[in-house]
């Protein structure tokens, strides 16, 4: 699915990722965890393929694809997609018609046909009562003036329209309240399959006793400094992060 | 086969304005140049009565005593007057009584601007409502057809062109005409007057709502062609009108001239709605051709509780410079204006409105929103005033400007004059880019960096959109993607 190999990624200059490697199989779902400016966020923007960042060396491999010569649009069309830890707001434009315009966009670079107003409508009524996202909070400019809950779950949302084969969720679990954590994670294990995959990117545990990952890779100073199974998660949330970030001093 | 396809689809796009064809067609001219021949010549070509020849001439005398103004933000060489023709119609045999006898050429002009005049054919029905829309089609200086005219006349609604107006109501044309941009105006109201061939006239008698939308489409063909249409429509006590106007121009290298006038007039407790798409040819890429368009609009809220309101879509023209006003003079009455402006490539745009309170309790509202892509620049330039006796006169306004690319320039200059403590006016004004991050996060959900940007300035301008017909709103957001392409990458 993914393939991520001896990937260097530097901003002005500044070397954030020094060499990351790591392989994502179908139906996997990794943990990404580490602590604040460990280079997670950026690893997870140099996979959607926003600007500003030099690939100072390494290759990615979605599918066989390079992704990193990919345009962002082309990315989501070859099926990857990243849930924001900050949505962006786009004033006046509904969240009904932006779910729409994405969802035909790449169905129709897909090779399928575009849905039908009708169709579309009957479709996201379903995905967004699993959501809790209500009809009225579709009729508003999306992610403008939304609460911290109500933009994680429109993010749910776009990824379970849009049937991604690689979800990257960048600190999903930030701003939610328990109840809130645990609509979001329900509807992030419902898209859940042999053919899917996904990195989810935390800071903490707590979201990991909602999604529980197959692999847990510990992330310091732009490296992977540590894989493990789930119980890794745990000794992280006992221990700390000190252990890995220590090493700098030493 | 695919990627030929594509390649095919590309090429077409790259010719951006779809309505830049000629169409070939004999038409009859007044010499070049202008002067008091010129002058009588167009008004013996109407055979209109001795007072409007005269008021012609009046303009014209007032005319070459005035200096094209300079104020506006935009930069162009000067126009020569002389090298123009101001008349120029399609030559027609007797004169079309019916569709049937309308010149097929010209007909099927319209069928490919999408235009239907065929009666039947002209079901722009929303949703299973039989909402027609009659037509006036102006094609360079004359009126070719006008669709509905029985049906109109049964509810008492004269629309017709303003050539036949003459004849048929002299005395209303003669009441109304100039009574609200008088021939003294400004230069190219002046020039108009003088000169103007025709345009669209509409009366709504006392009480009546008219019962479908009014449509006018002016189109110019002929080259070094001066156009100045005139457009007075009269809604009587209480009634009611929407009127679209929509404009294209064949793609041609020289600049073209057009000059119209536009005069509103609501008694007591009438209400008027008009509403433009402007999509004149802007010129090429570099700024080579495209239309001046010089355009003097103005609404009278003469009655009390009278209401005009403006909306306007301006997409085309190489130079735009229109101002579209609303004078309160009637107690309680309300004046509207919102304004969706795109520039792109080396477009002017000086637009704006002048929202003028001479009654009591008057209210205004100004929506304006401003895009500039490409190498362009868009000036919003606006007026409110409340005169002394306008007691609680009320103004909101709000700018708003968008800018794509870093080449492009988006100016505000409002001007505000109260003359009584009793007025509240608020003005506000934003000016923002498509941010980098926006893009990325449409981009990342699938659309391209087109589609991105057209969705961003589809909700940037969706409050004024939604003041426009069902029919037009969903075609001026065509348009505005059509008049955005090439403007990212």
């Amino acid at each position: 699915m993914l393939e991520i190999k001896n990937l260097h990624v530097a901003v002005e200059g500044n070397e954030i990722l020094k060499g990351i490697d790591l392989t994502v199989k179908p139906g996997e779902v990794h943990a990404i965890m580490g602590p604040n400016g460990s280079g997670k966020s950026t690893l997870s923007y140099v996979l959607a393929g926003k600007d500003d960042y030099d690939i100072t060396a390494g290759e990615v491999l979605f599918n066989g694809q390079n992704l990193l010569e990919m345009a962002p649009n082309e990315r989501a069309v070859a099926g990857l997609f990243l849930a924001f830890q900050y949505p962006i707001e786009i004033p006046g434009v509904a969240t009904m018609t932006f779910l729409k315009t994405a969802l035909n966009a790449v169905r129709k670079e897909r090779g399928k046909d575009e849905l039908s107003t009708p169709e579309f409508m009957k479709l996201v009524k379903e995905k967004s009562a699993k959501l809790n996202v209500s009809q009225e909070m579709l009729r508003r400019p999306l992610n403008v003036g939304f609460s911290g809950g109500e933009k994680k779950r429109a993010e749910i949302l776009q990824m379970a329209l849009l049937e991604p084969a690689l979800c990257v969720l960048d600190e999903t679990d930030s701003g939610l309240d328990i109840d809130a954590l645990r609509v979001v994670s329900d509807g992030v294990n419902a898209l859940r399959s042999p053919e899917r995959s996904m990195i989810v990117i935390t800071h903490y545990q707590r979201l990991l006793d909602h999604i529980v990952p197959d692999i847990v890779h510990v992330m310091a100073r732009g490296r992977i400094q540590k894989t493990g199974g789930k119980e890794l998660a745990k000794e992280l949330e006992a221990k700390g992060y000190a252990d890995y970030v220590g090493e700098a001093a030493a | 086969m695919a990627a030929v396809k594509e390649t095919v689809d590309q090429v077409a796009e790259l010719e951006r304005y779809k309505y830049g064809f000629v169409t070939d067609i004999e038409s009859e001219f007044a010499p070049k140049g202008l002067n008091e021949d010129v002058v009588r010549f167009i008004s013996a070509k109407k055979g209109e009565p001795e007072w409007l020849t005269d008021w012609r001439l009046e303009a014209f005398q007032r005319w070459q005593t005035l200096k094209e103004p300079s104020w506006a933000k935009l930069g162009y060489p000067p126009v020569d007057f002389q090298d123009l023709y101001y008349y120029a119609a399609p030559v027609k045999k007797a004169g079309p009584k019916s569709l049937d006898e309308v010149d097929p050429e010209l007909l099927a002009t319209y069928e490919k601007l999408g235009i239907p005049l065929k009666e039947q054919e002209i079901l722009a029905g929303v949703e299973g409502t039989e909402n027609r829309v009659a037509v006036d089609a102006v094609f360079d200086s004359v009126s070719v057809v006008t669709t509905f005219k029985e049906k109109l006349e049964e509810a008492g609604v004269i629309f017709c062109p303003i050539s036949e107006a003459v004849h048929r109501c002299p005395e209303i044309v003669q009441k109304y005409l100039g009574s609200v941009v008088p021939i003294t105006d400004n230069f190219y109201a002046t020039l108009n007057s003088a000169v103007f061939s025709d345009g669209s006239f509409v009366y709504v008698p006392e009480g009546v709502k008219c019962p479908m939308e009014l449509s006018t489409y002016f189109r110019i063909n002929a080259q070094n062609t001066g156009q100045f249409e005139r457009t007075l429509i009269i809604a009587d006590k209480g009634a009611y009108v929407s009127y679209l106007e929509g404009c294209t121009a064949p793609q041609r290298d020289e600049n073209q001239l057009h000059a119209a006038v536009v005069e509103l007039v609501a008694l007591e407790d009438a209400e008027i709605k008009y509403s433009t798409v402007q999509n004149w040819y802007p010129g090429d890429k570099d700024g080579k051709g495209g239309i001046y368009n010089f355009v003097t609009k103005r609404g009278d809220c003469r009655g009390a509780r009278s209401k005009i309101s403006w909306t306007q879509v301006e997409t085309g023209s190489a130079i735009t410079w229109k101002y579209p006003s609303c004078i309160l003079r009637g107690d309680d009455s309300v004046g509207e204006f919102y304004s969706i402006a795109i520039t792109n490539g080396r477009q002017q745009a000086d637009t704006g409105t002048k929202m003028m309170h001479l009654g009591k309790n008057t209210s205004s509202r100004i929506i304006s929103k401003g895009i500039s892509a490409g190498h362009s620049s868009n000036t919003y330039r606006g007026l409110v005033s409340a005169h002394g006796k306008a007691k609680n006169a009320r103004n909101y306004t709000q700018c708003d400007s968008l800018l794509i690319g870093d080449k492009c320039a988006a100016h505000t200059v409002p001007y505000i004059e109260a003359k009584t403590a009793s007025a509240v006016f608020e003005h506000e004004a934003t000016t923002s880019k498509i941010s980098d991050d926006q893009m990325f996060y449409c981009m990342s959900r699938g659309l391209s960096d087109e589609e991105a940007v057209a969705l961003i300035v589809n909700g940037f301008v969706k409050e004024v959109i939604q003041h426009l017909p069902m029919e037009f709103a969903v075609e001026s957001q065509k348009l505005i993607n059509i008049s955005l392409e090439g403007s990212v990458g």
